[in-house]
């Protein structure tokens, strides 16, 4: 019998390289390794995700990693780092990852509040728990995902979470991962976030460069929410290098009456592909997943998401705004999965992108998959140009062109930003989107569509 | 005082020619009413006016005190004194009318080269605004026209009318839509605006609101062109005759 072994791209080999180099002072012991390894030959069998892949059809990482940087192993403090952390002008529990490594002389450990236990995923690896390796399994839908199986094999470090039953946090929970940016490195860190029965908070992801280099990153966070929870992720990536490459994964499994959203705004960042993994464990439940892409100059945001409702009366929301110019591109895919026995599904998903000019592309592409019978499930995509007749109102009462469409813009981004749970988090995504916008109004950048 | 000197306008996508060279004086604190049947061209004529871009101007020209405002862009004829009450008044979801009325009105202020209001200021001048045409303060708070009723709309736009103090209005069939409360109300902010340095251009269908609103002048307007003008007994005249005898289908 013929054994066909796909040629190998040079950043392929690169990995199986640095995988075999470091799989033994990778974290874990023998069940993680286990997961590693597995891993890792899904990975070997398929390579980079490419285009012909329908769920990576817009974003070719094949292609667009020519070249697998070193991985990275943490990187000094630098005062970059501290004046970005400086900058994130945000009252909350702050745990920081260095090039995907924890950093605990950055983060605020003299801050956490009771009910709530931190731990690097590295230390948490070491002697794992029987329910972390489930979880880092990963659930059932994703799970032959290519970009999160690099994640799994690979993944160096992270913040591990846990939220005790009936605990609501006061203040955010916000990691902010940040890219060194000495040297080209590869990324790959994994956070956990277990909320107990009834917790309540919000946790928030940030992704910035603090150098110059372009990363190629890979991160992944997955949330378990018990019963009665009501969890909040909220992920910004709003300060990358144009050549950065970076992958994020969501992965959360959300228990019975509870309620888990996650909204994530892109903008000045590079090529950025988000996927989210969800589904509903528990009936009764409420999962939102929402975003704001704001895209120019030759960026690239992929949000391709799979809402598994597997169990009966569950609600999903999702709404996506993208705003492109340039020669942007946005890519929307999203997928809701309503199994046999989700009776009384209540589903709704919309994509709405606004092109600035004629270089920018967005590509739609919702789907439904509906198995039961007694089902509300709808969805709506739509890419159009700014209303010319709001602008011409707002110019008439004086507001010139740039504003104009500032203000429309920024009521477009507005109707997703809105579902920002927490206030303060709420404000400094609104004053990201608002900056966004400033920048293009300063340029006196205008439609051309 | 707005000079509309033979103006041929035509739609921009289309070989649709809506103005046919037509000719138009408002003076200085006159409040002129344009009547005409549906199609006439009365809409477009105040959205040329106002600059809006779907037009195509092929001859002629519109001056404000002496000055062609074809070449400005709307925003620029805003803050040279042109205001437009919308017929239908645009909705823009999220944004807060209070953020838009300080952004309208700094805007006109930044161009006209004046320094921008205090907070403080621009929330007296809005109240004391808003209080005289009955709009609550709930509205203030709400998204621009989003869920407001027709009069709720209409009364919004008088409202930055007064805030914004131009010298010439125009309104755009601002009586449709509109129960004879509201209508009284609107025609009462209007009527409180009207001033010696201030002009008003009042599109309309039907003499009703004239009853409101008493023109100084009174223009028939048909196919484009201005073809008859009187004083605001034609108003009357024209209620009785319909537009037939100005060759138009009633």
């Amino acid at each position: 019998m013929a054994i066909v072994t796909p040629l190998k791209t040079a950043a392929e080999q690169q990995l199986v390289q640095q995988y075999a180099d470091s799989k033994a002072e990778l974290p874990g012991g023998p069940a993680v390794r286990k997961l590693r390894e597995d891993a890792f030959a899904g990975f070997e069998a398929k390579g980079l995700p490419h285009r012909r892949l329908e769920s990576w059809r817009y974003t070719d990482l094949r292609t667009l990693l020519r070249e697998a940087r070193p991985l990275a192993g943490g990187a000094a403090v630098t005062a970059a780092m501290k004046a970005r952390l400086t900058a994130l002008k945000l009252d909350a529990l702050r745990l920081v990852l260095v090039d995907g490594v924890f950093a605990p002389e950055l983060s605020t450990l003299d801050a956490i509040p009771e009910g709530v236990s931190v731990q690097s995923l590295a230390d948490a690896l070491v002697s794992p728990r029987e329910d972390l390796t489930r979880i880092l399994a990963g659930p059932s839908v994703g799970n032959d995902d290519t970009g999160l199986a690099l994640n799994t094999a690979l993944m160096r470090d992270g913040i591990f979470v846990e939220i005790a039953d009936g605990v609501e946090l006061a203040r955010p929970v916000v990691i902010v991962a940040l890219a060194s940016g000495d040297e080209e490195r590869a990324v790959f860190h994994r956070s956990v976030v277990l909320a107990g029965r009834g917790a309540k908070g919000t946790v928030v992801e940030v992704s910035e460069a603090a150098g110059e280099a372009a990363q190629q990153i890979n991160g992944a966070i997955v949330f378990e929410t018990s019963d009665e929870s009501e969890i909040r992720h909220v992920r910004l990536v709003t300060r990358q290098q144009a050549a950065t490459v970076e992958v994020q994964s969501l992965l959360a499994t959300v228990g019975a009456h509870a309620k888990f959203d996650s909204f994530a705004l892109v903008a000045n960042a590079g090529t950025v592909r988000q996927q989210h993994f969800v589904r509903f464990a528990g009936e009764h439940s409420e999962i939102g997943l929402r975003g704001v892409n704001l895209i120019n100059k030759a960026q690239h945001s992929d949000v391709t998401l799979i809402v598994d409702h597997e169990v009966p009366h569950g609600t999903s929301r999702e709404l996506f705004k993208t705003i492109a110019g340039g020669e942007a591109t946005g890519v929307f895919q999203g997928k809701v999965i309503v199994r046999k026995y989700a009776q009384k599904t209540d589903g709704g998903m919309k994509s709405n992108a606004l092109l600035l000019n004629d270089g920018a592309s967005m590509y739609n592409k919702p789907e439904l998959e509906i198995f039961a019978d007694d089902v509300v499930c709808g969805h709506g995509a739509t890419v159009a140009q700014i209303d010319g007749d709001q602008l011409f109102y707002l110019m008439a009462r004086g507001l010139p062109r740039p504003q104009a469409e500032a203000l429309v813009l920024q009521a477009f981004a507005g109707e997703a930003v809105e579902f920002v749970g927490d206030e303060t988090v709420r404000e400094l995504v609104m004053a990201e989107v608002e900056a966004w916008l400033k920048a293009r109004e300063a340029a006196s950048e205008v439609s051309t569509v | 005082m707005l000079e509309i000197r033979n103006l041929v306008v035509k739609i921009a996508d289309e070989d649709k020619q809506i103005l046919n060279g037509l000719n138009l004086t408002v003076n200085d604190g006159e409040v002129a009413a344009i009547m005409g049947p549906n199609g006439s061209g009365k809409s477009t004529l105040s959205y040329v006016i106002a600059g809006k871009e779907d037009y195509e101007v092929l001859d002629g020209e519109i001056l404000l005190n002496g000055e062609n405002v074809l070449e400005m862009e709307a925003d620029a004829r805003a803050a040279a004194g042109i205001f437009l009450a919308f017929q239908y008044p645009l909705e823009i979801p999220g944004v807060a009318t209070m953020t838009f009325l300080k952004a309208a009105m700094n805007a006109q202020r930044k161009a006209r080269g004046q320094d921008e209001l205090l907070t403080p200021d621009f929330i007296k001048q809005v109240n004391a605004a808003a209080d005289k045409l009955g709009i609550a303060k709930d509205m203030l708070r709400r998204p621009l026209n989003v869920g407001f009723s027709g009069g709720e709309k209409k009364r919004m736009e008088i409202l930055q009318m007064a805030l914004l103090s131009p010298s010439m209005c125009i309104l755009d069939e601002t009586d449709s839509g509109l129960d004879i409360d509201a209508l009284r109300i609107v025609a009462e902010g209007v009527n409180a605006l009207r001033a010696k340095n201030r002009s008003f251009l009042v599109i309309t269908h039907y003499q009703r609101l004239l009853d409101h609103i008493v023109p100084d002048t009174v223009h028939v307007m048909s196919k484009g062109r201005i073809v008859k003008t009187g004083g605001k007994e034609l108003a009357l005249e024209l209620e009785k005759s319909g537009y037939a005898s100005y060759g138009e289908a009633a």
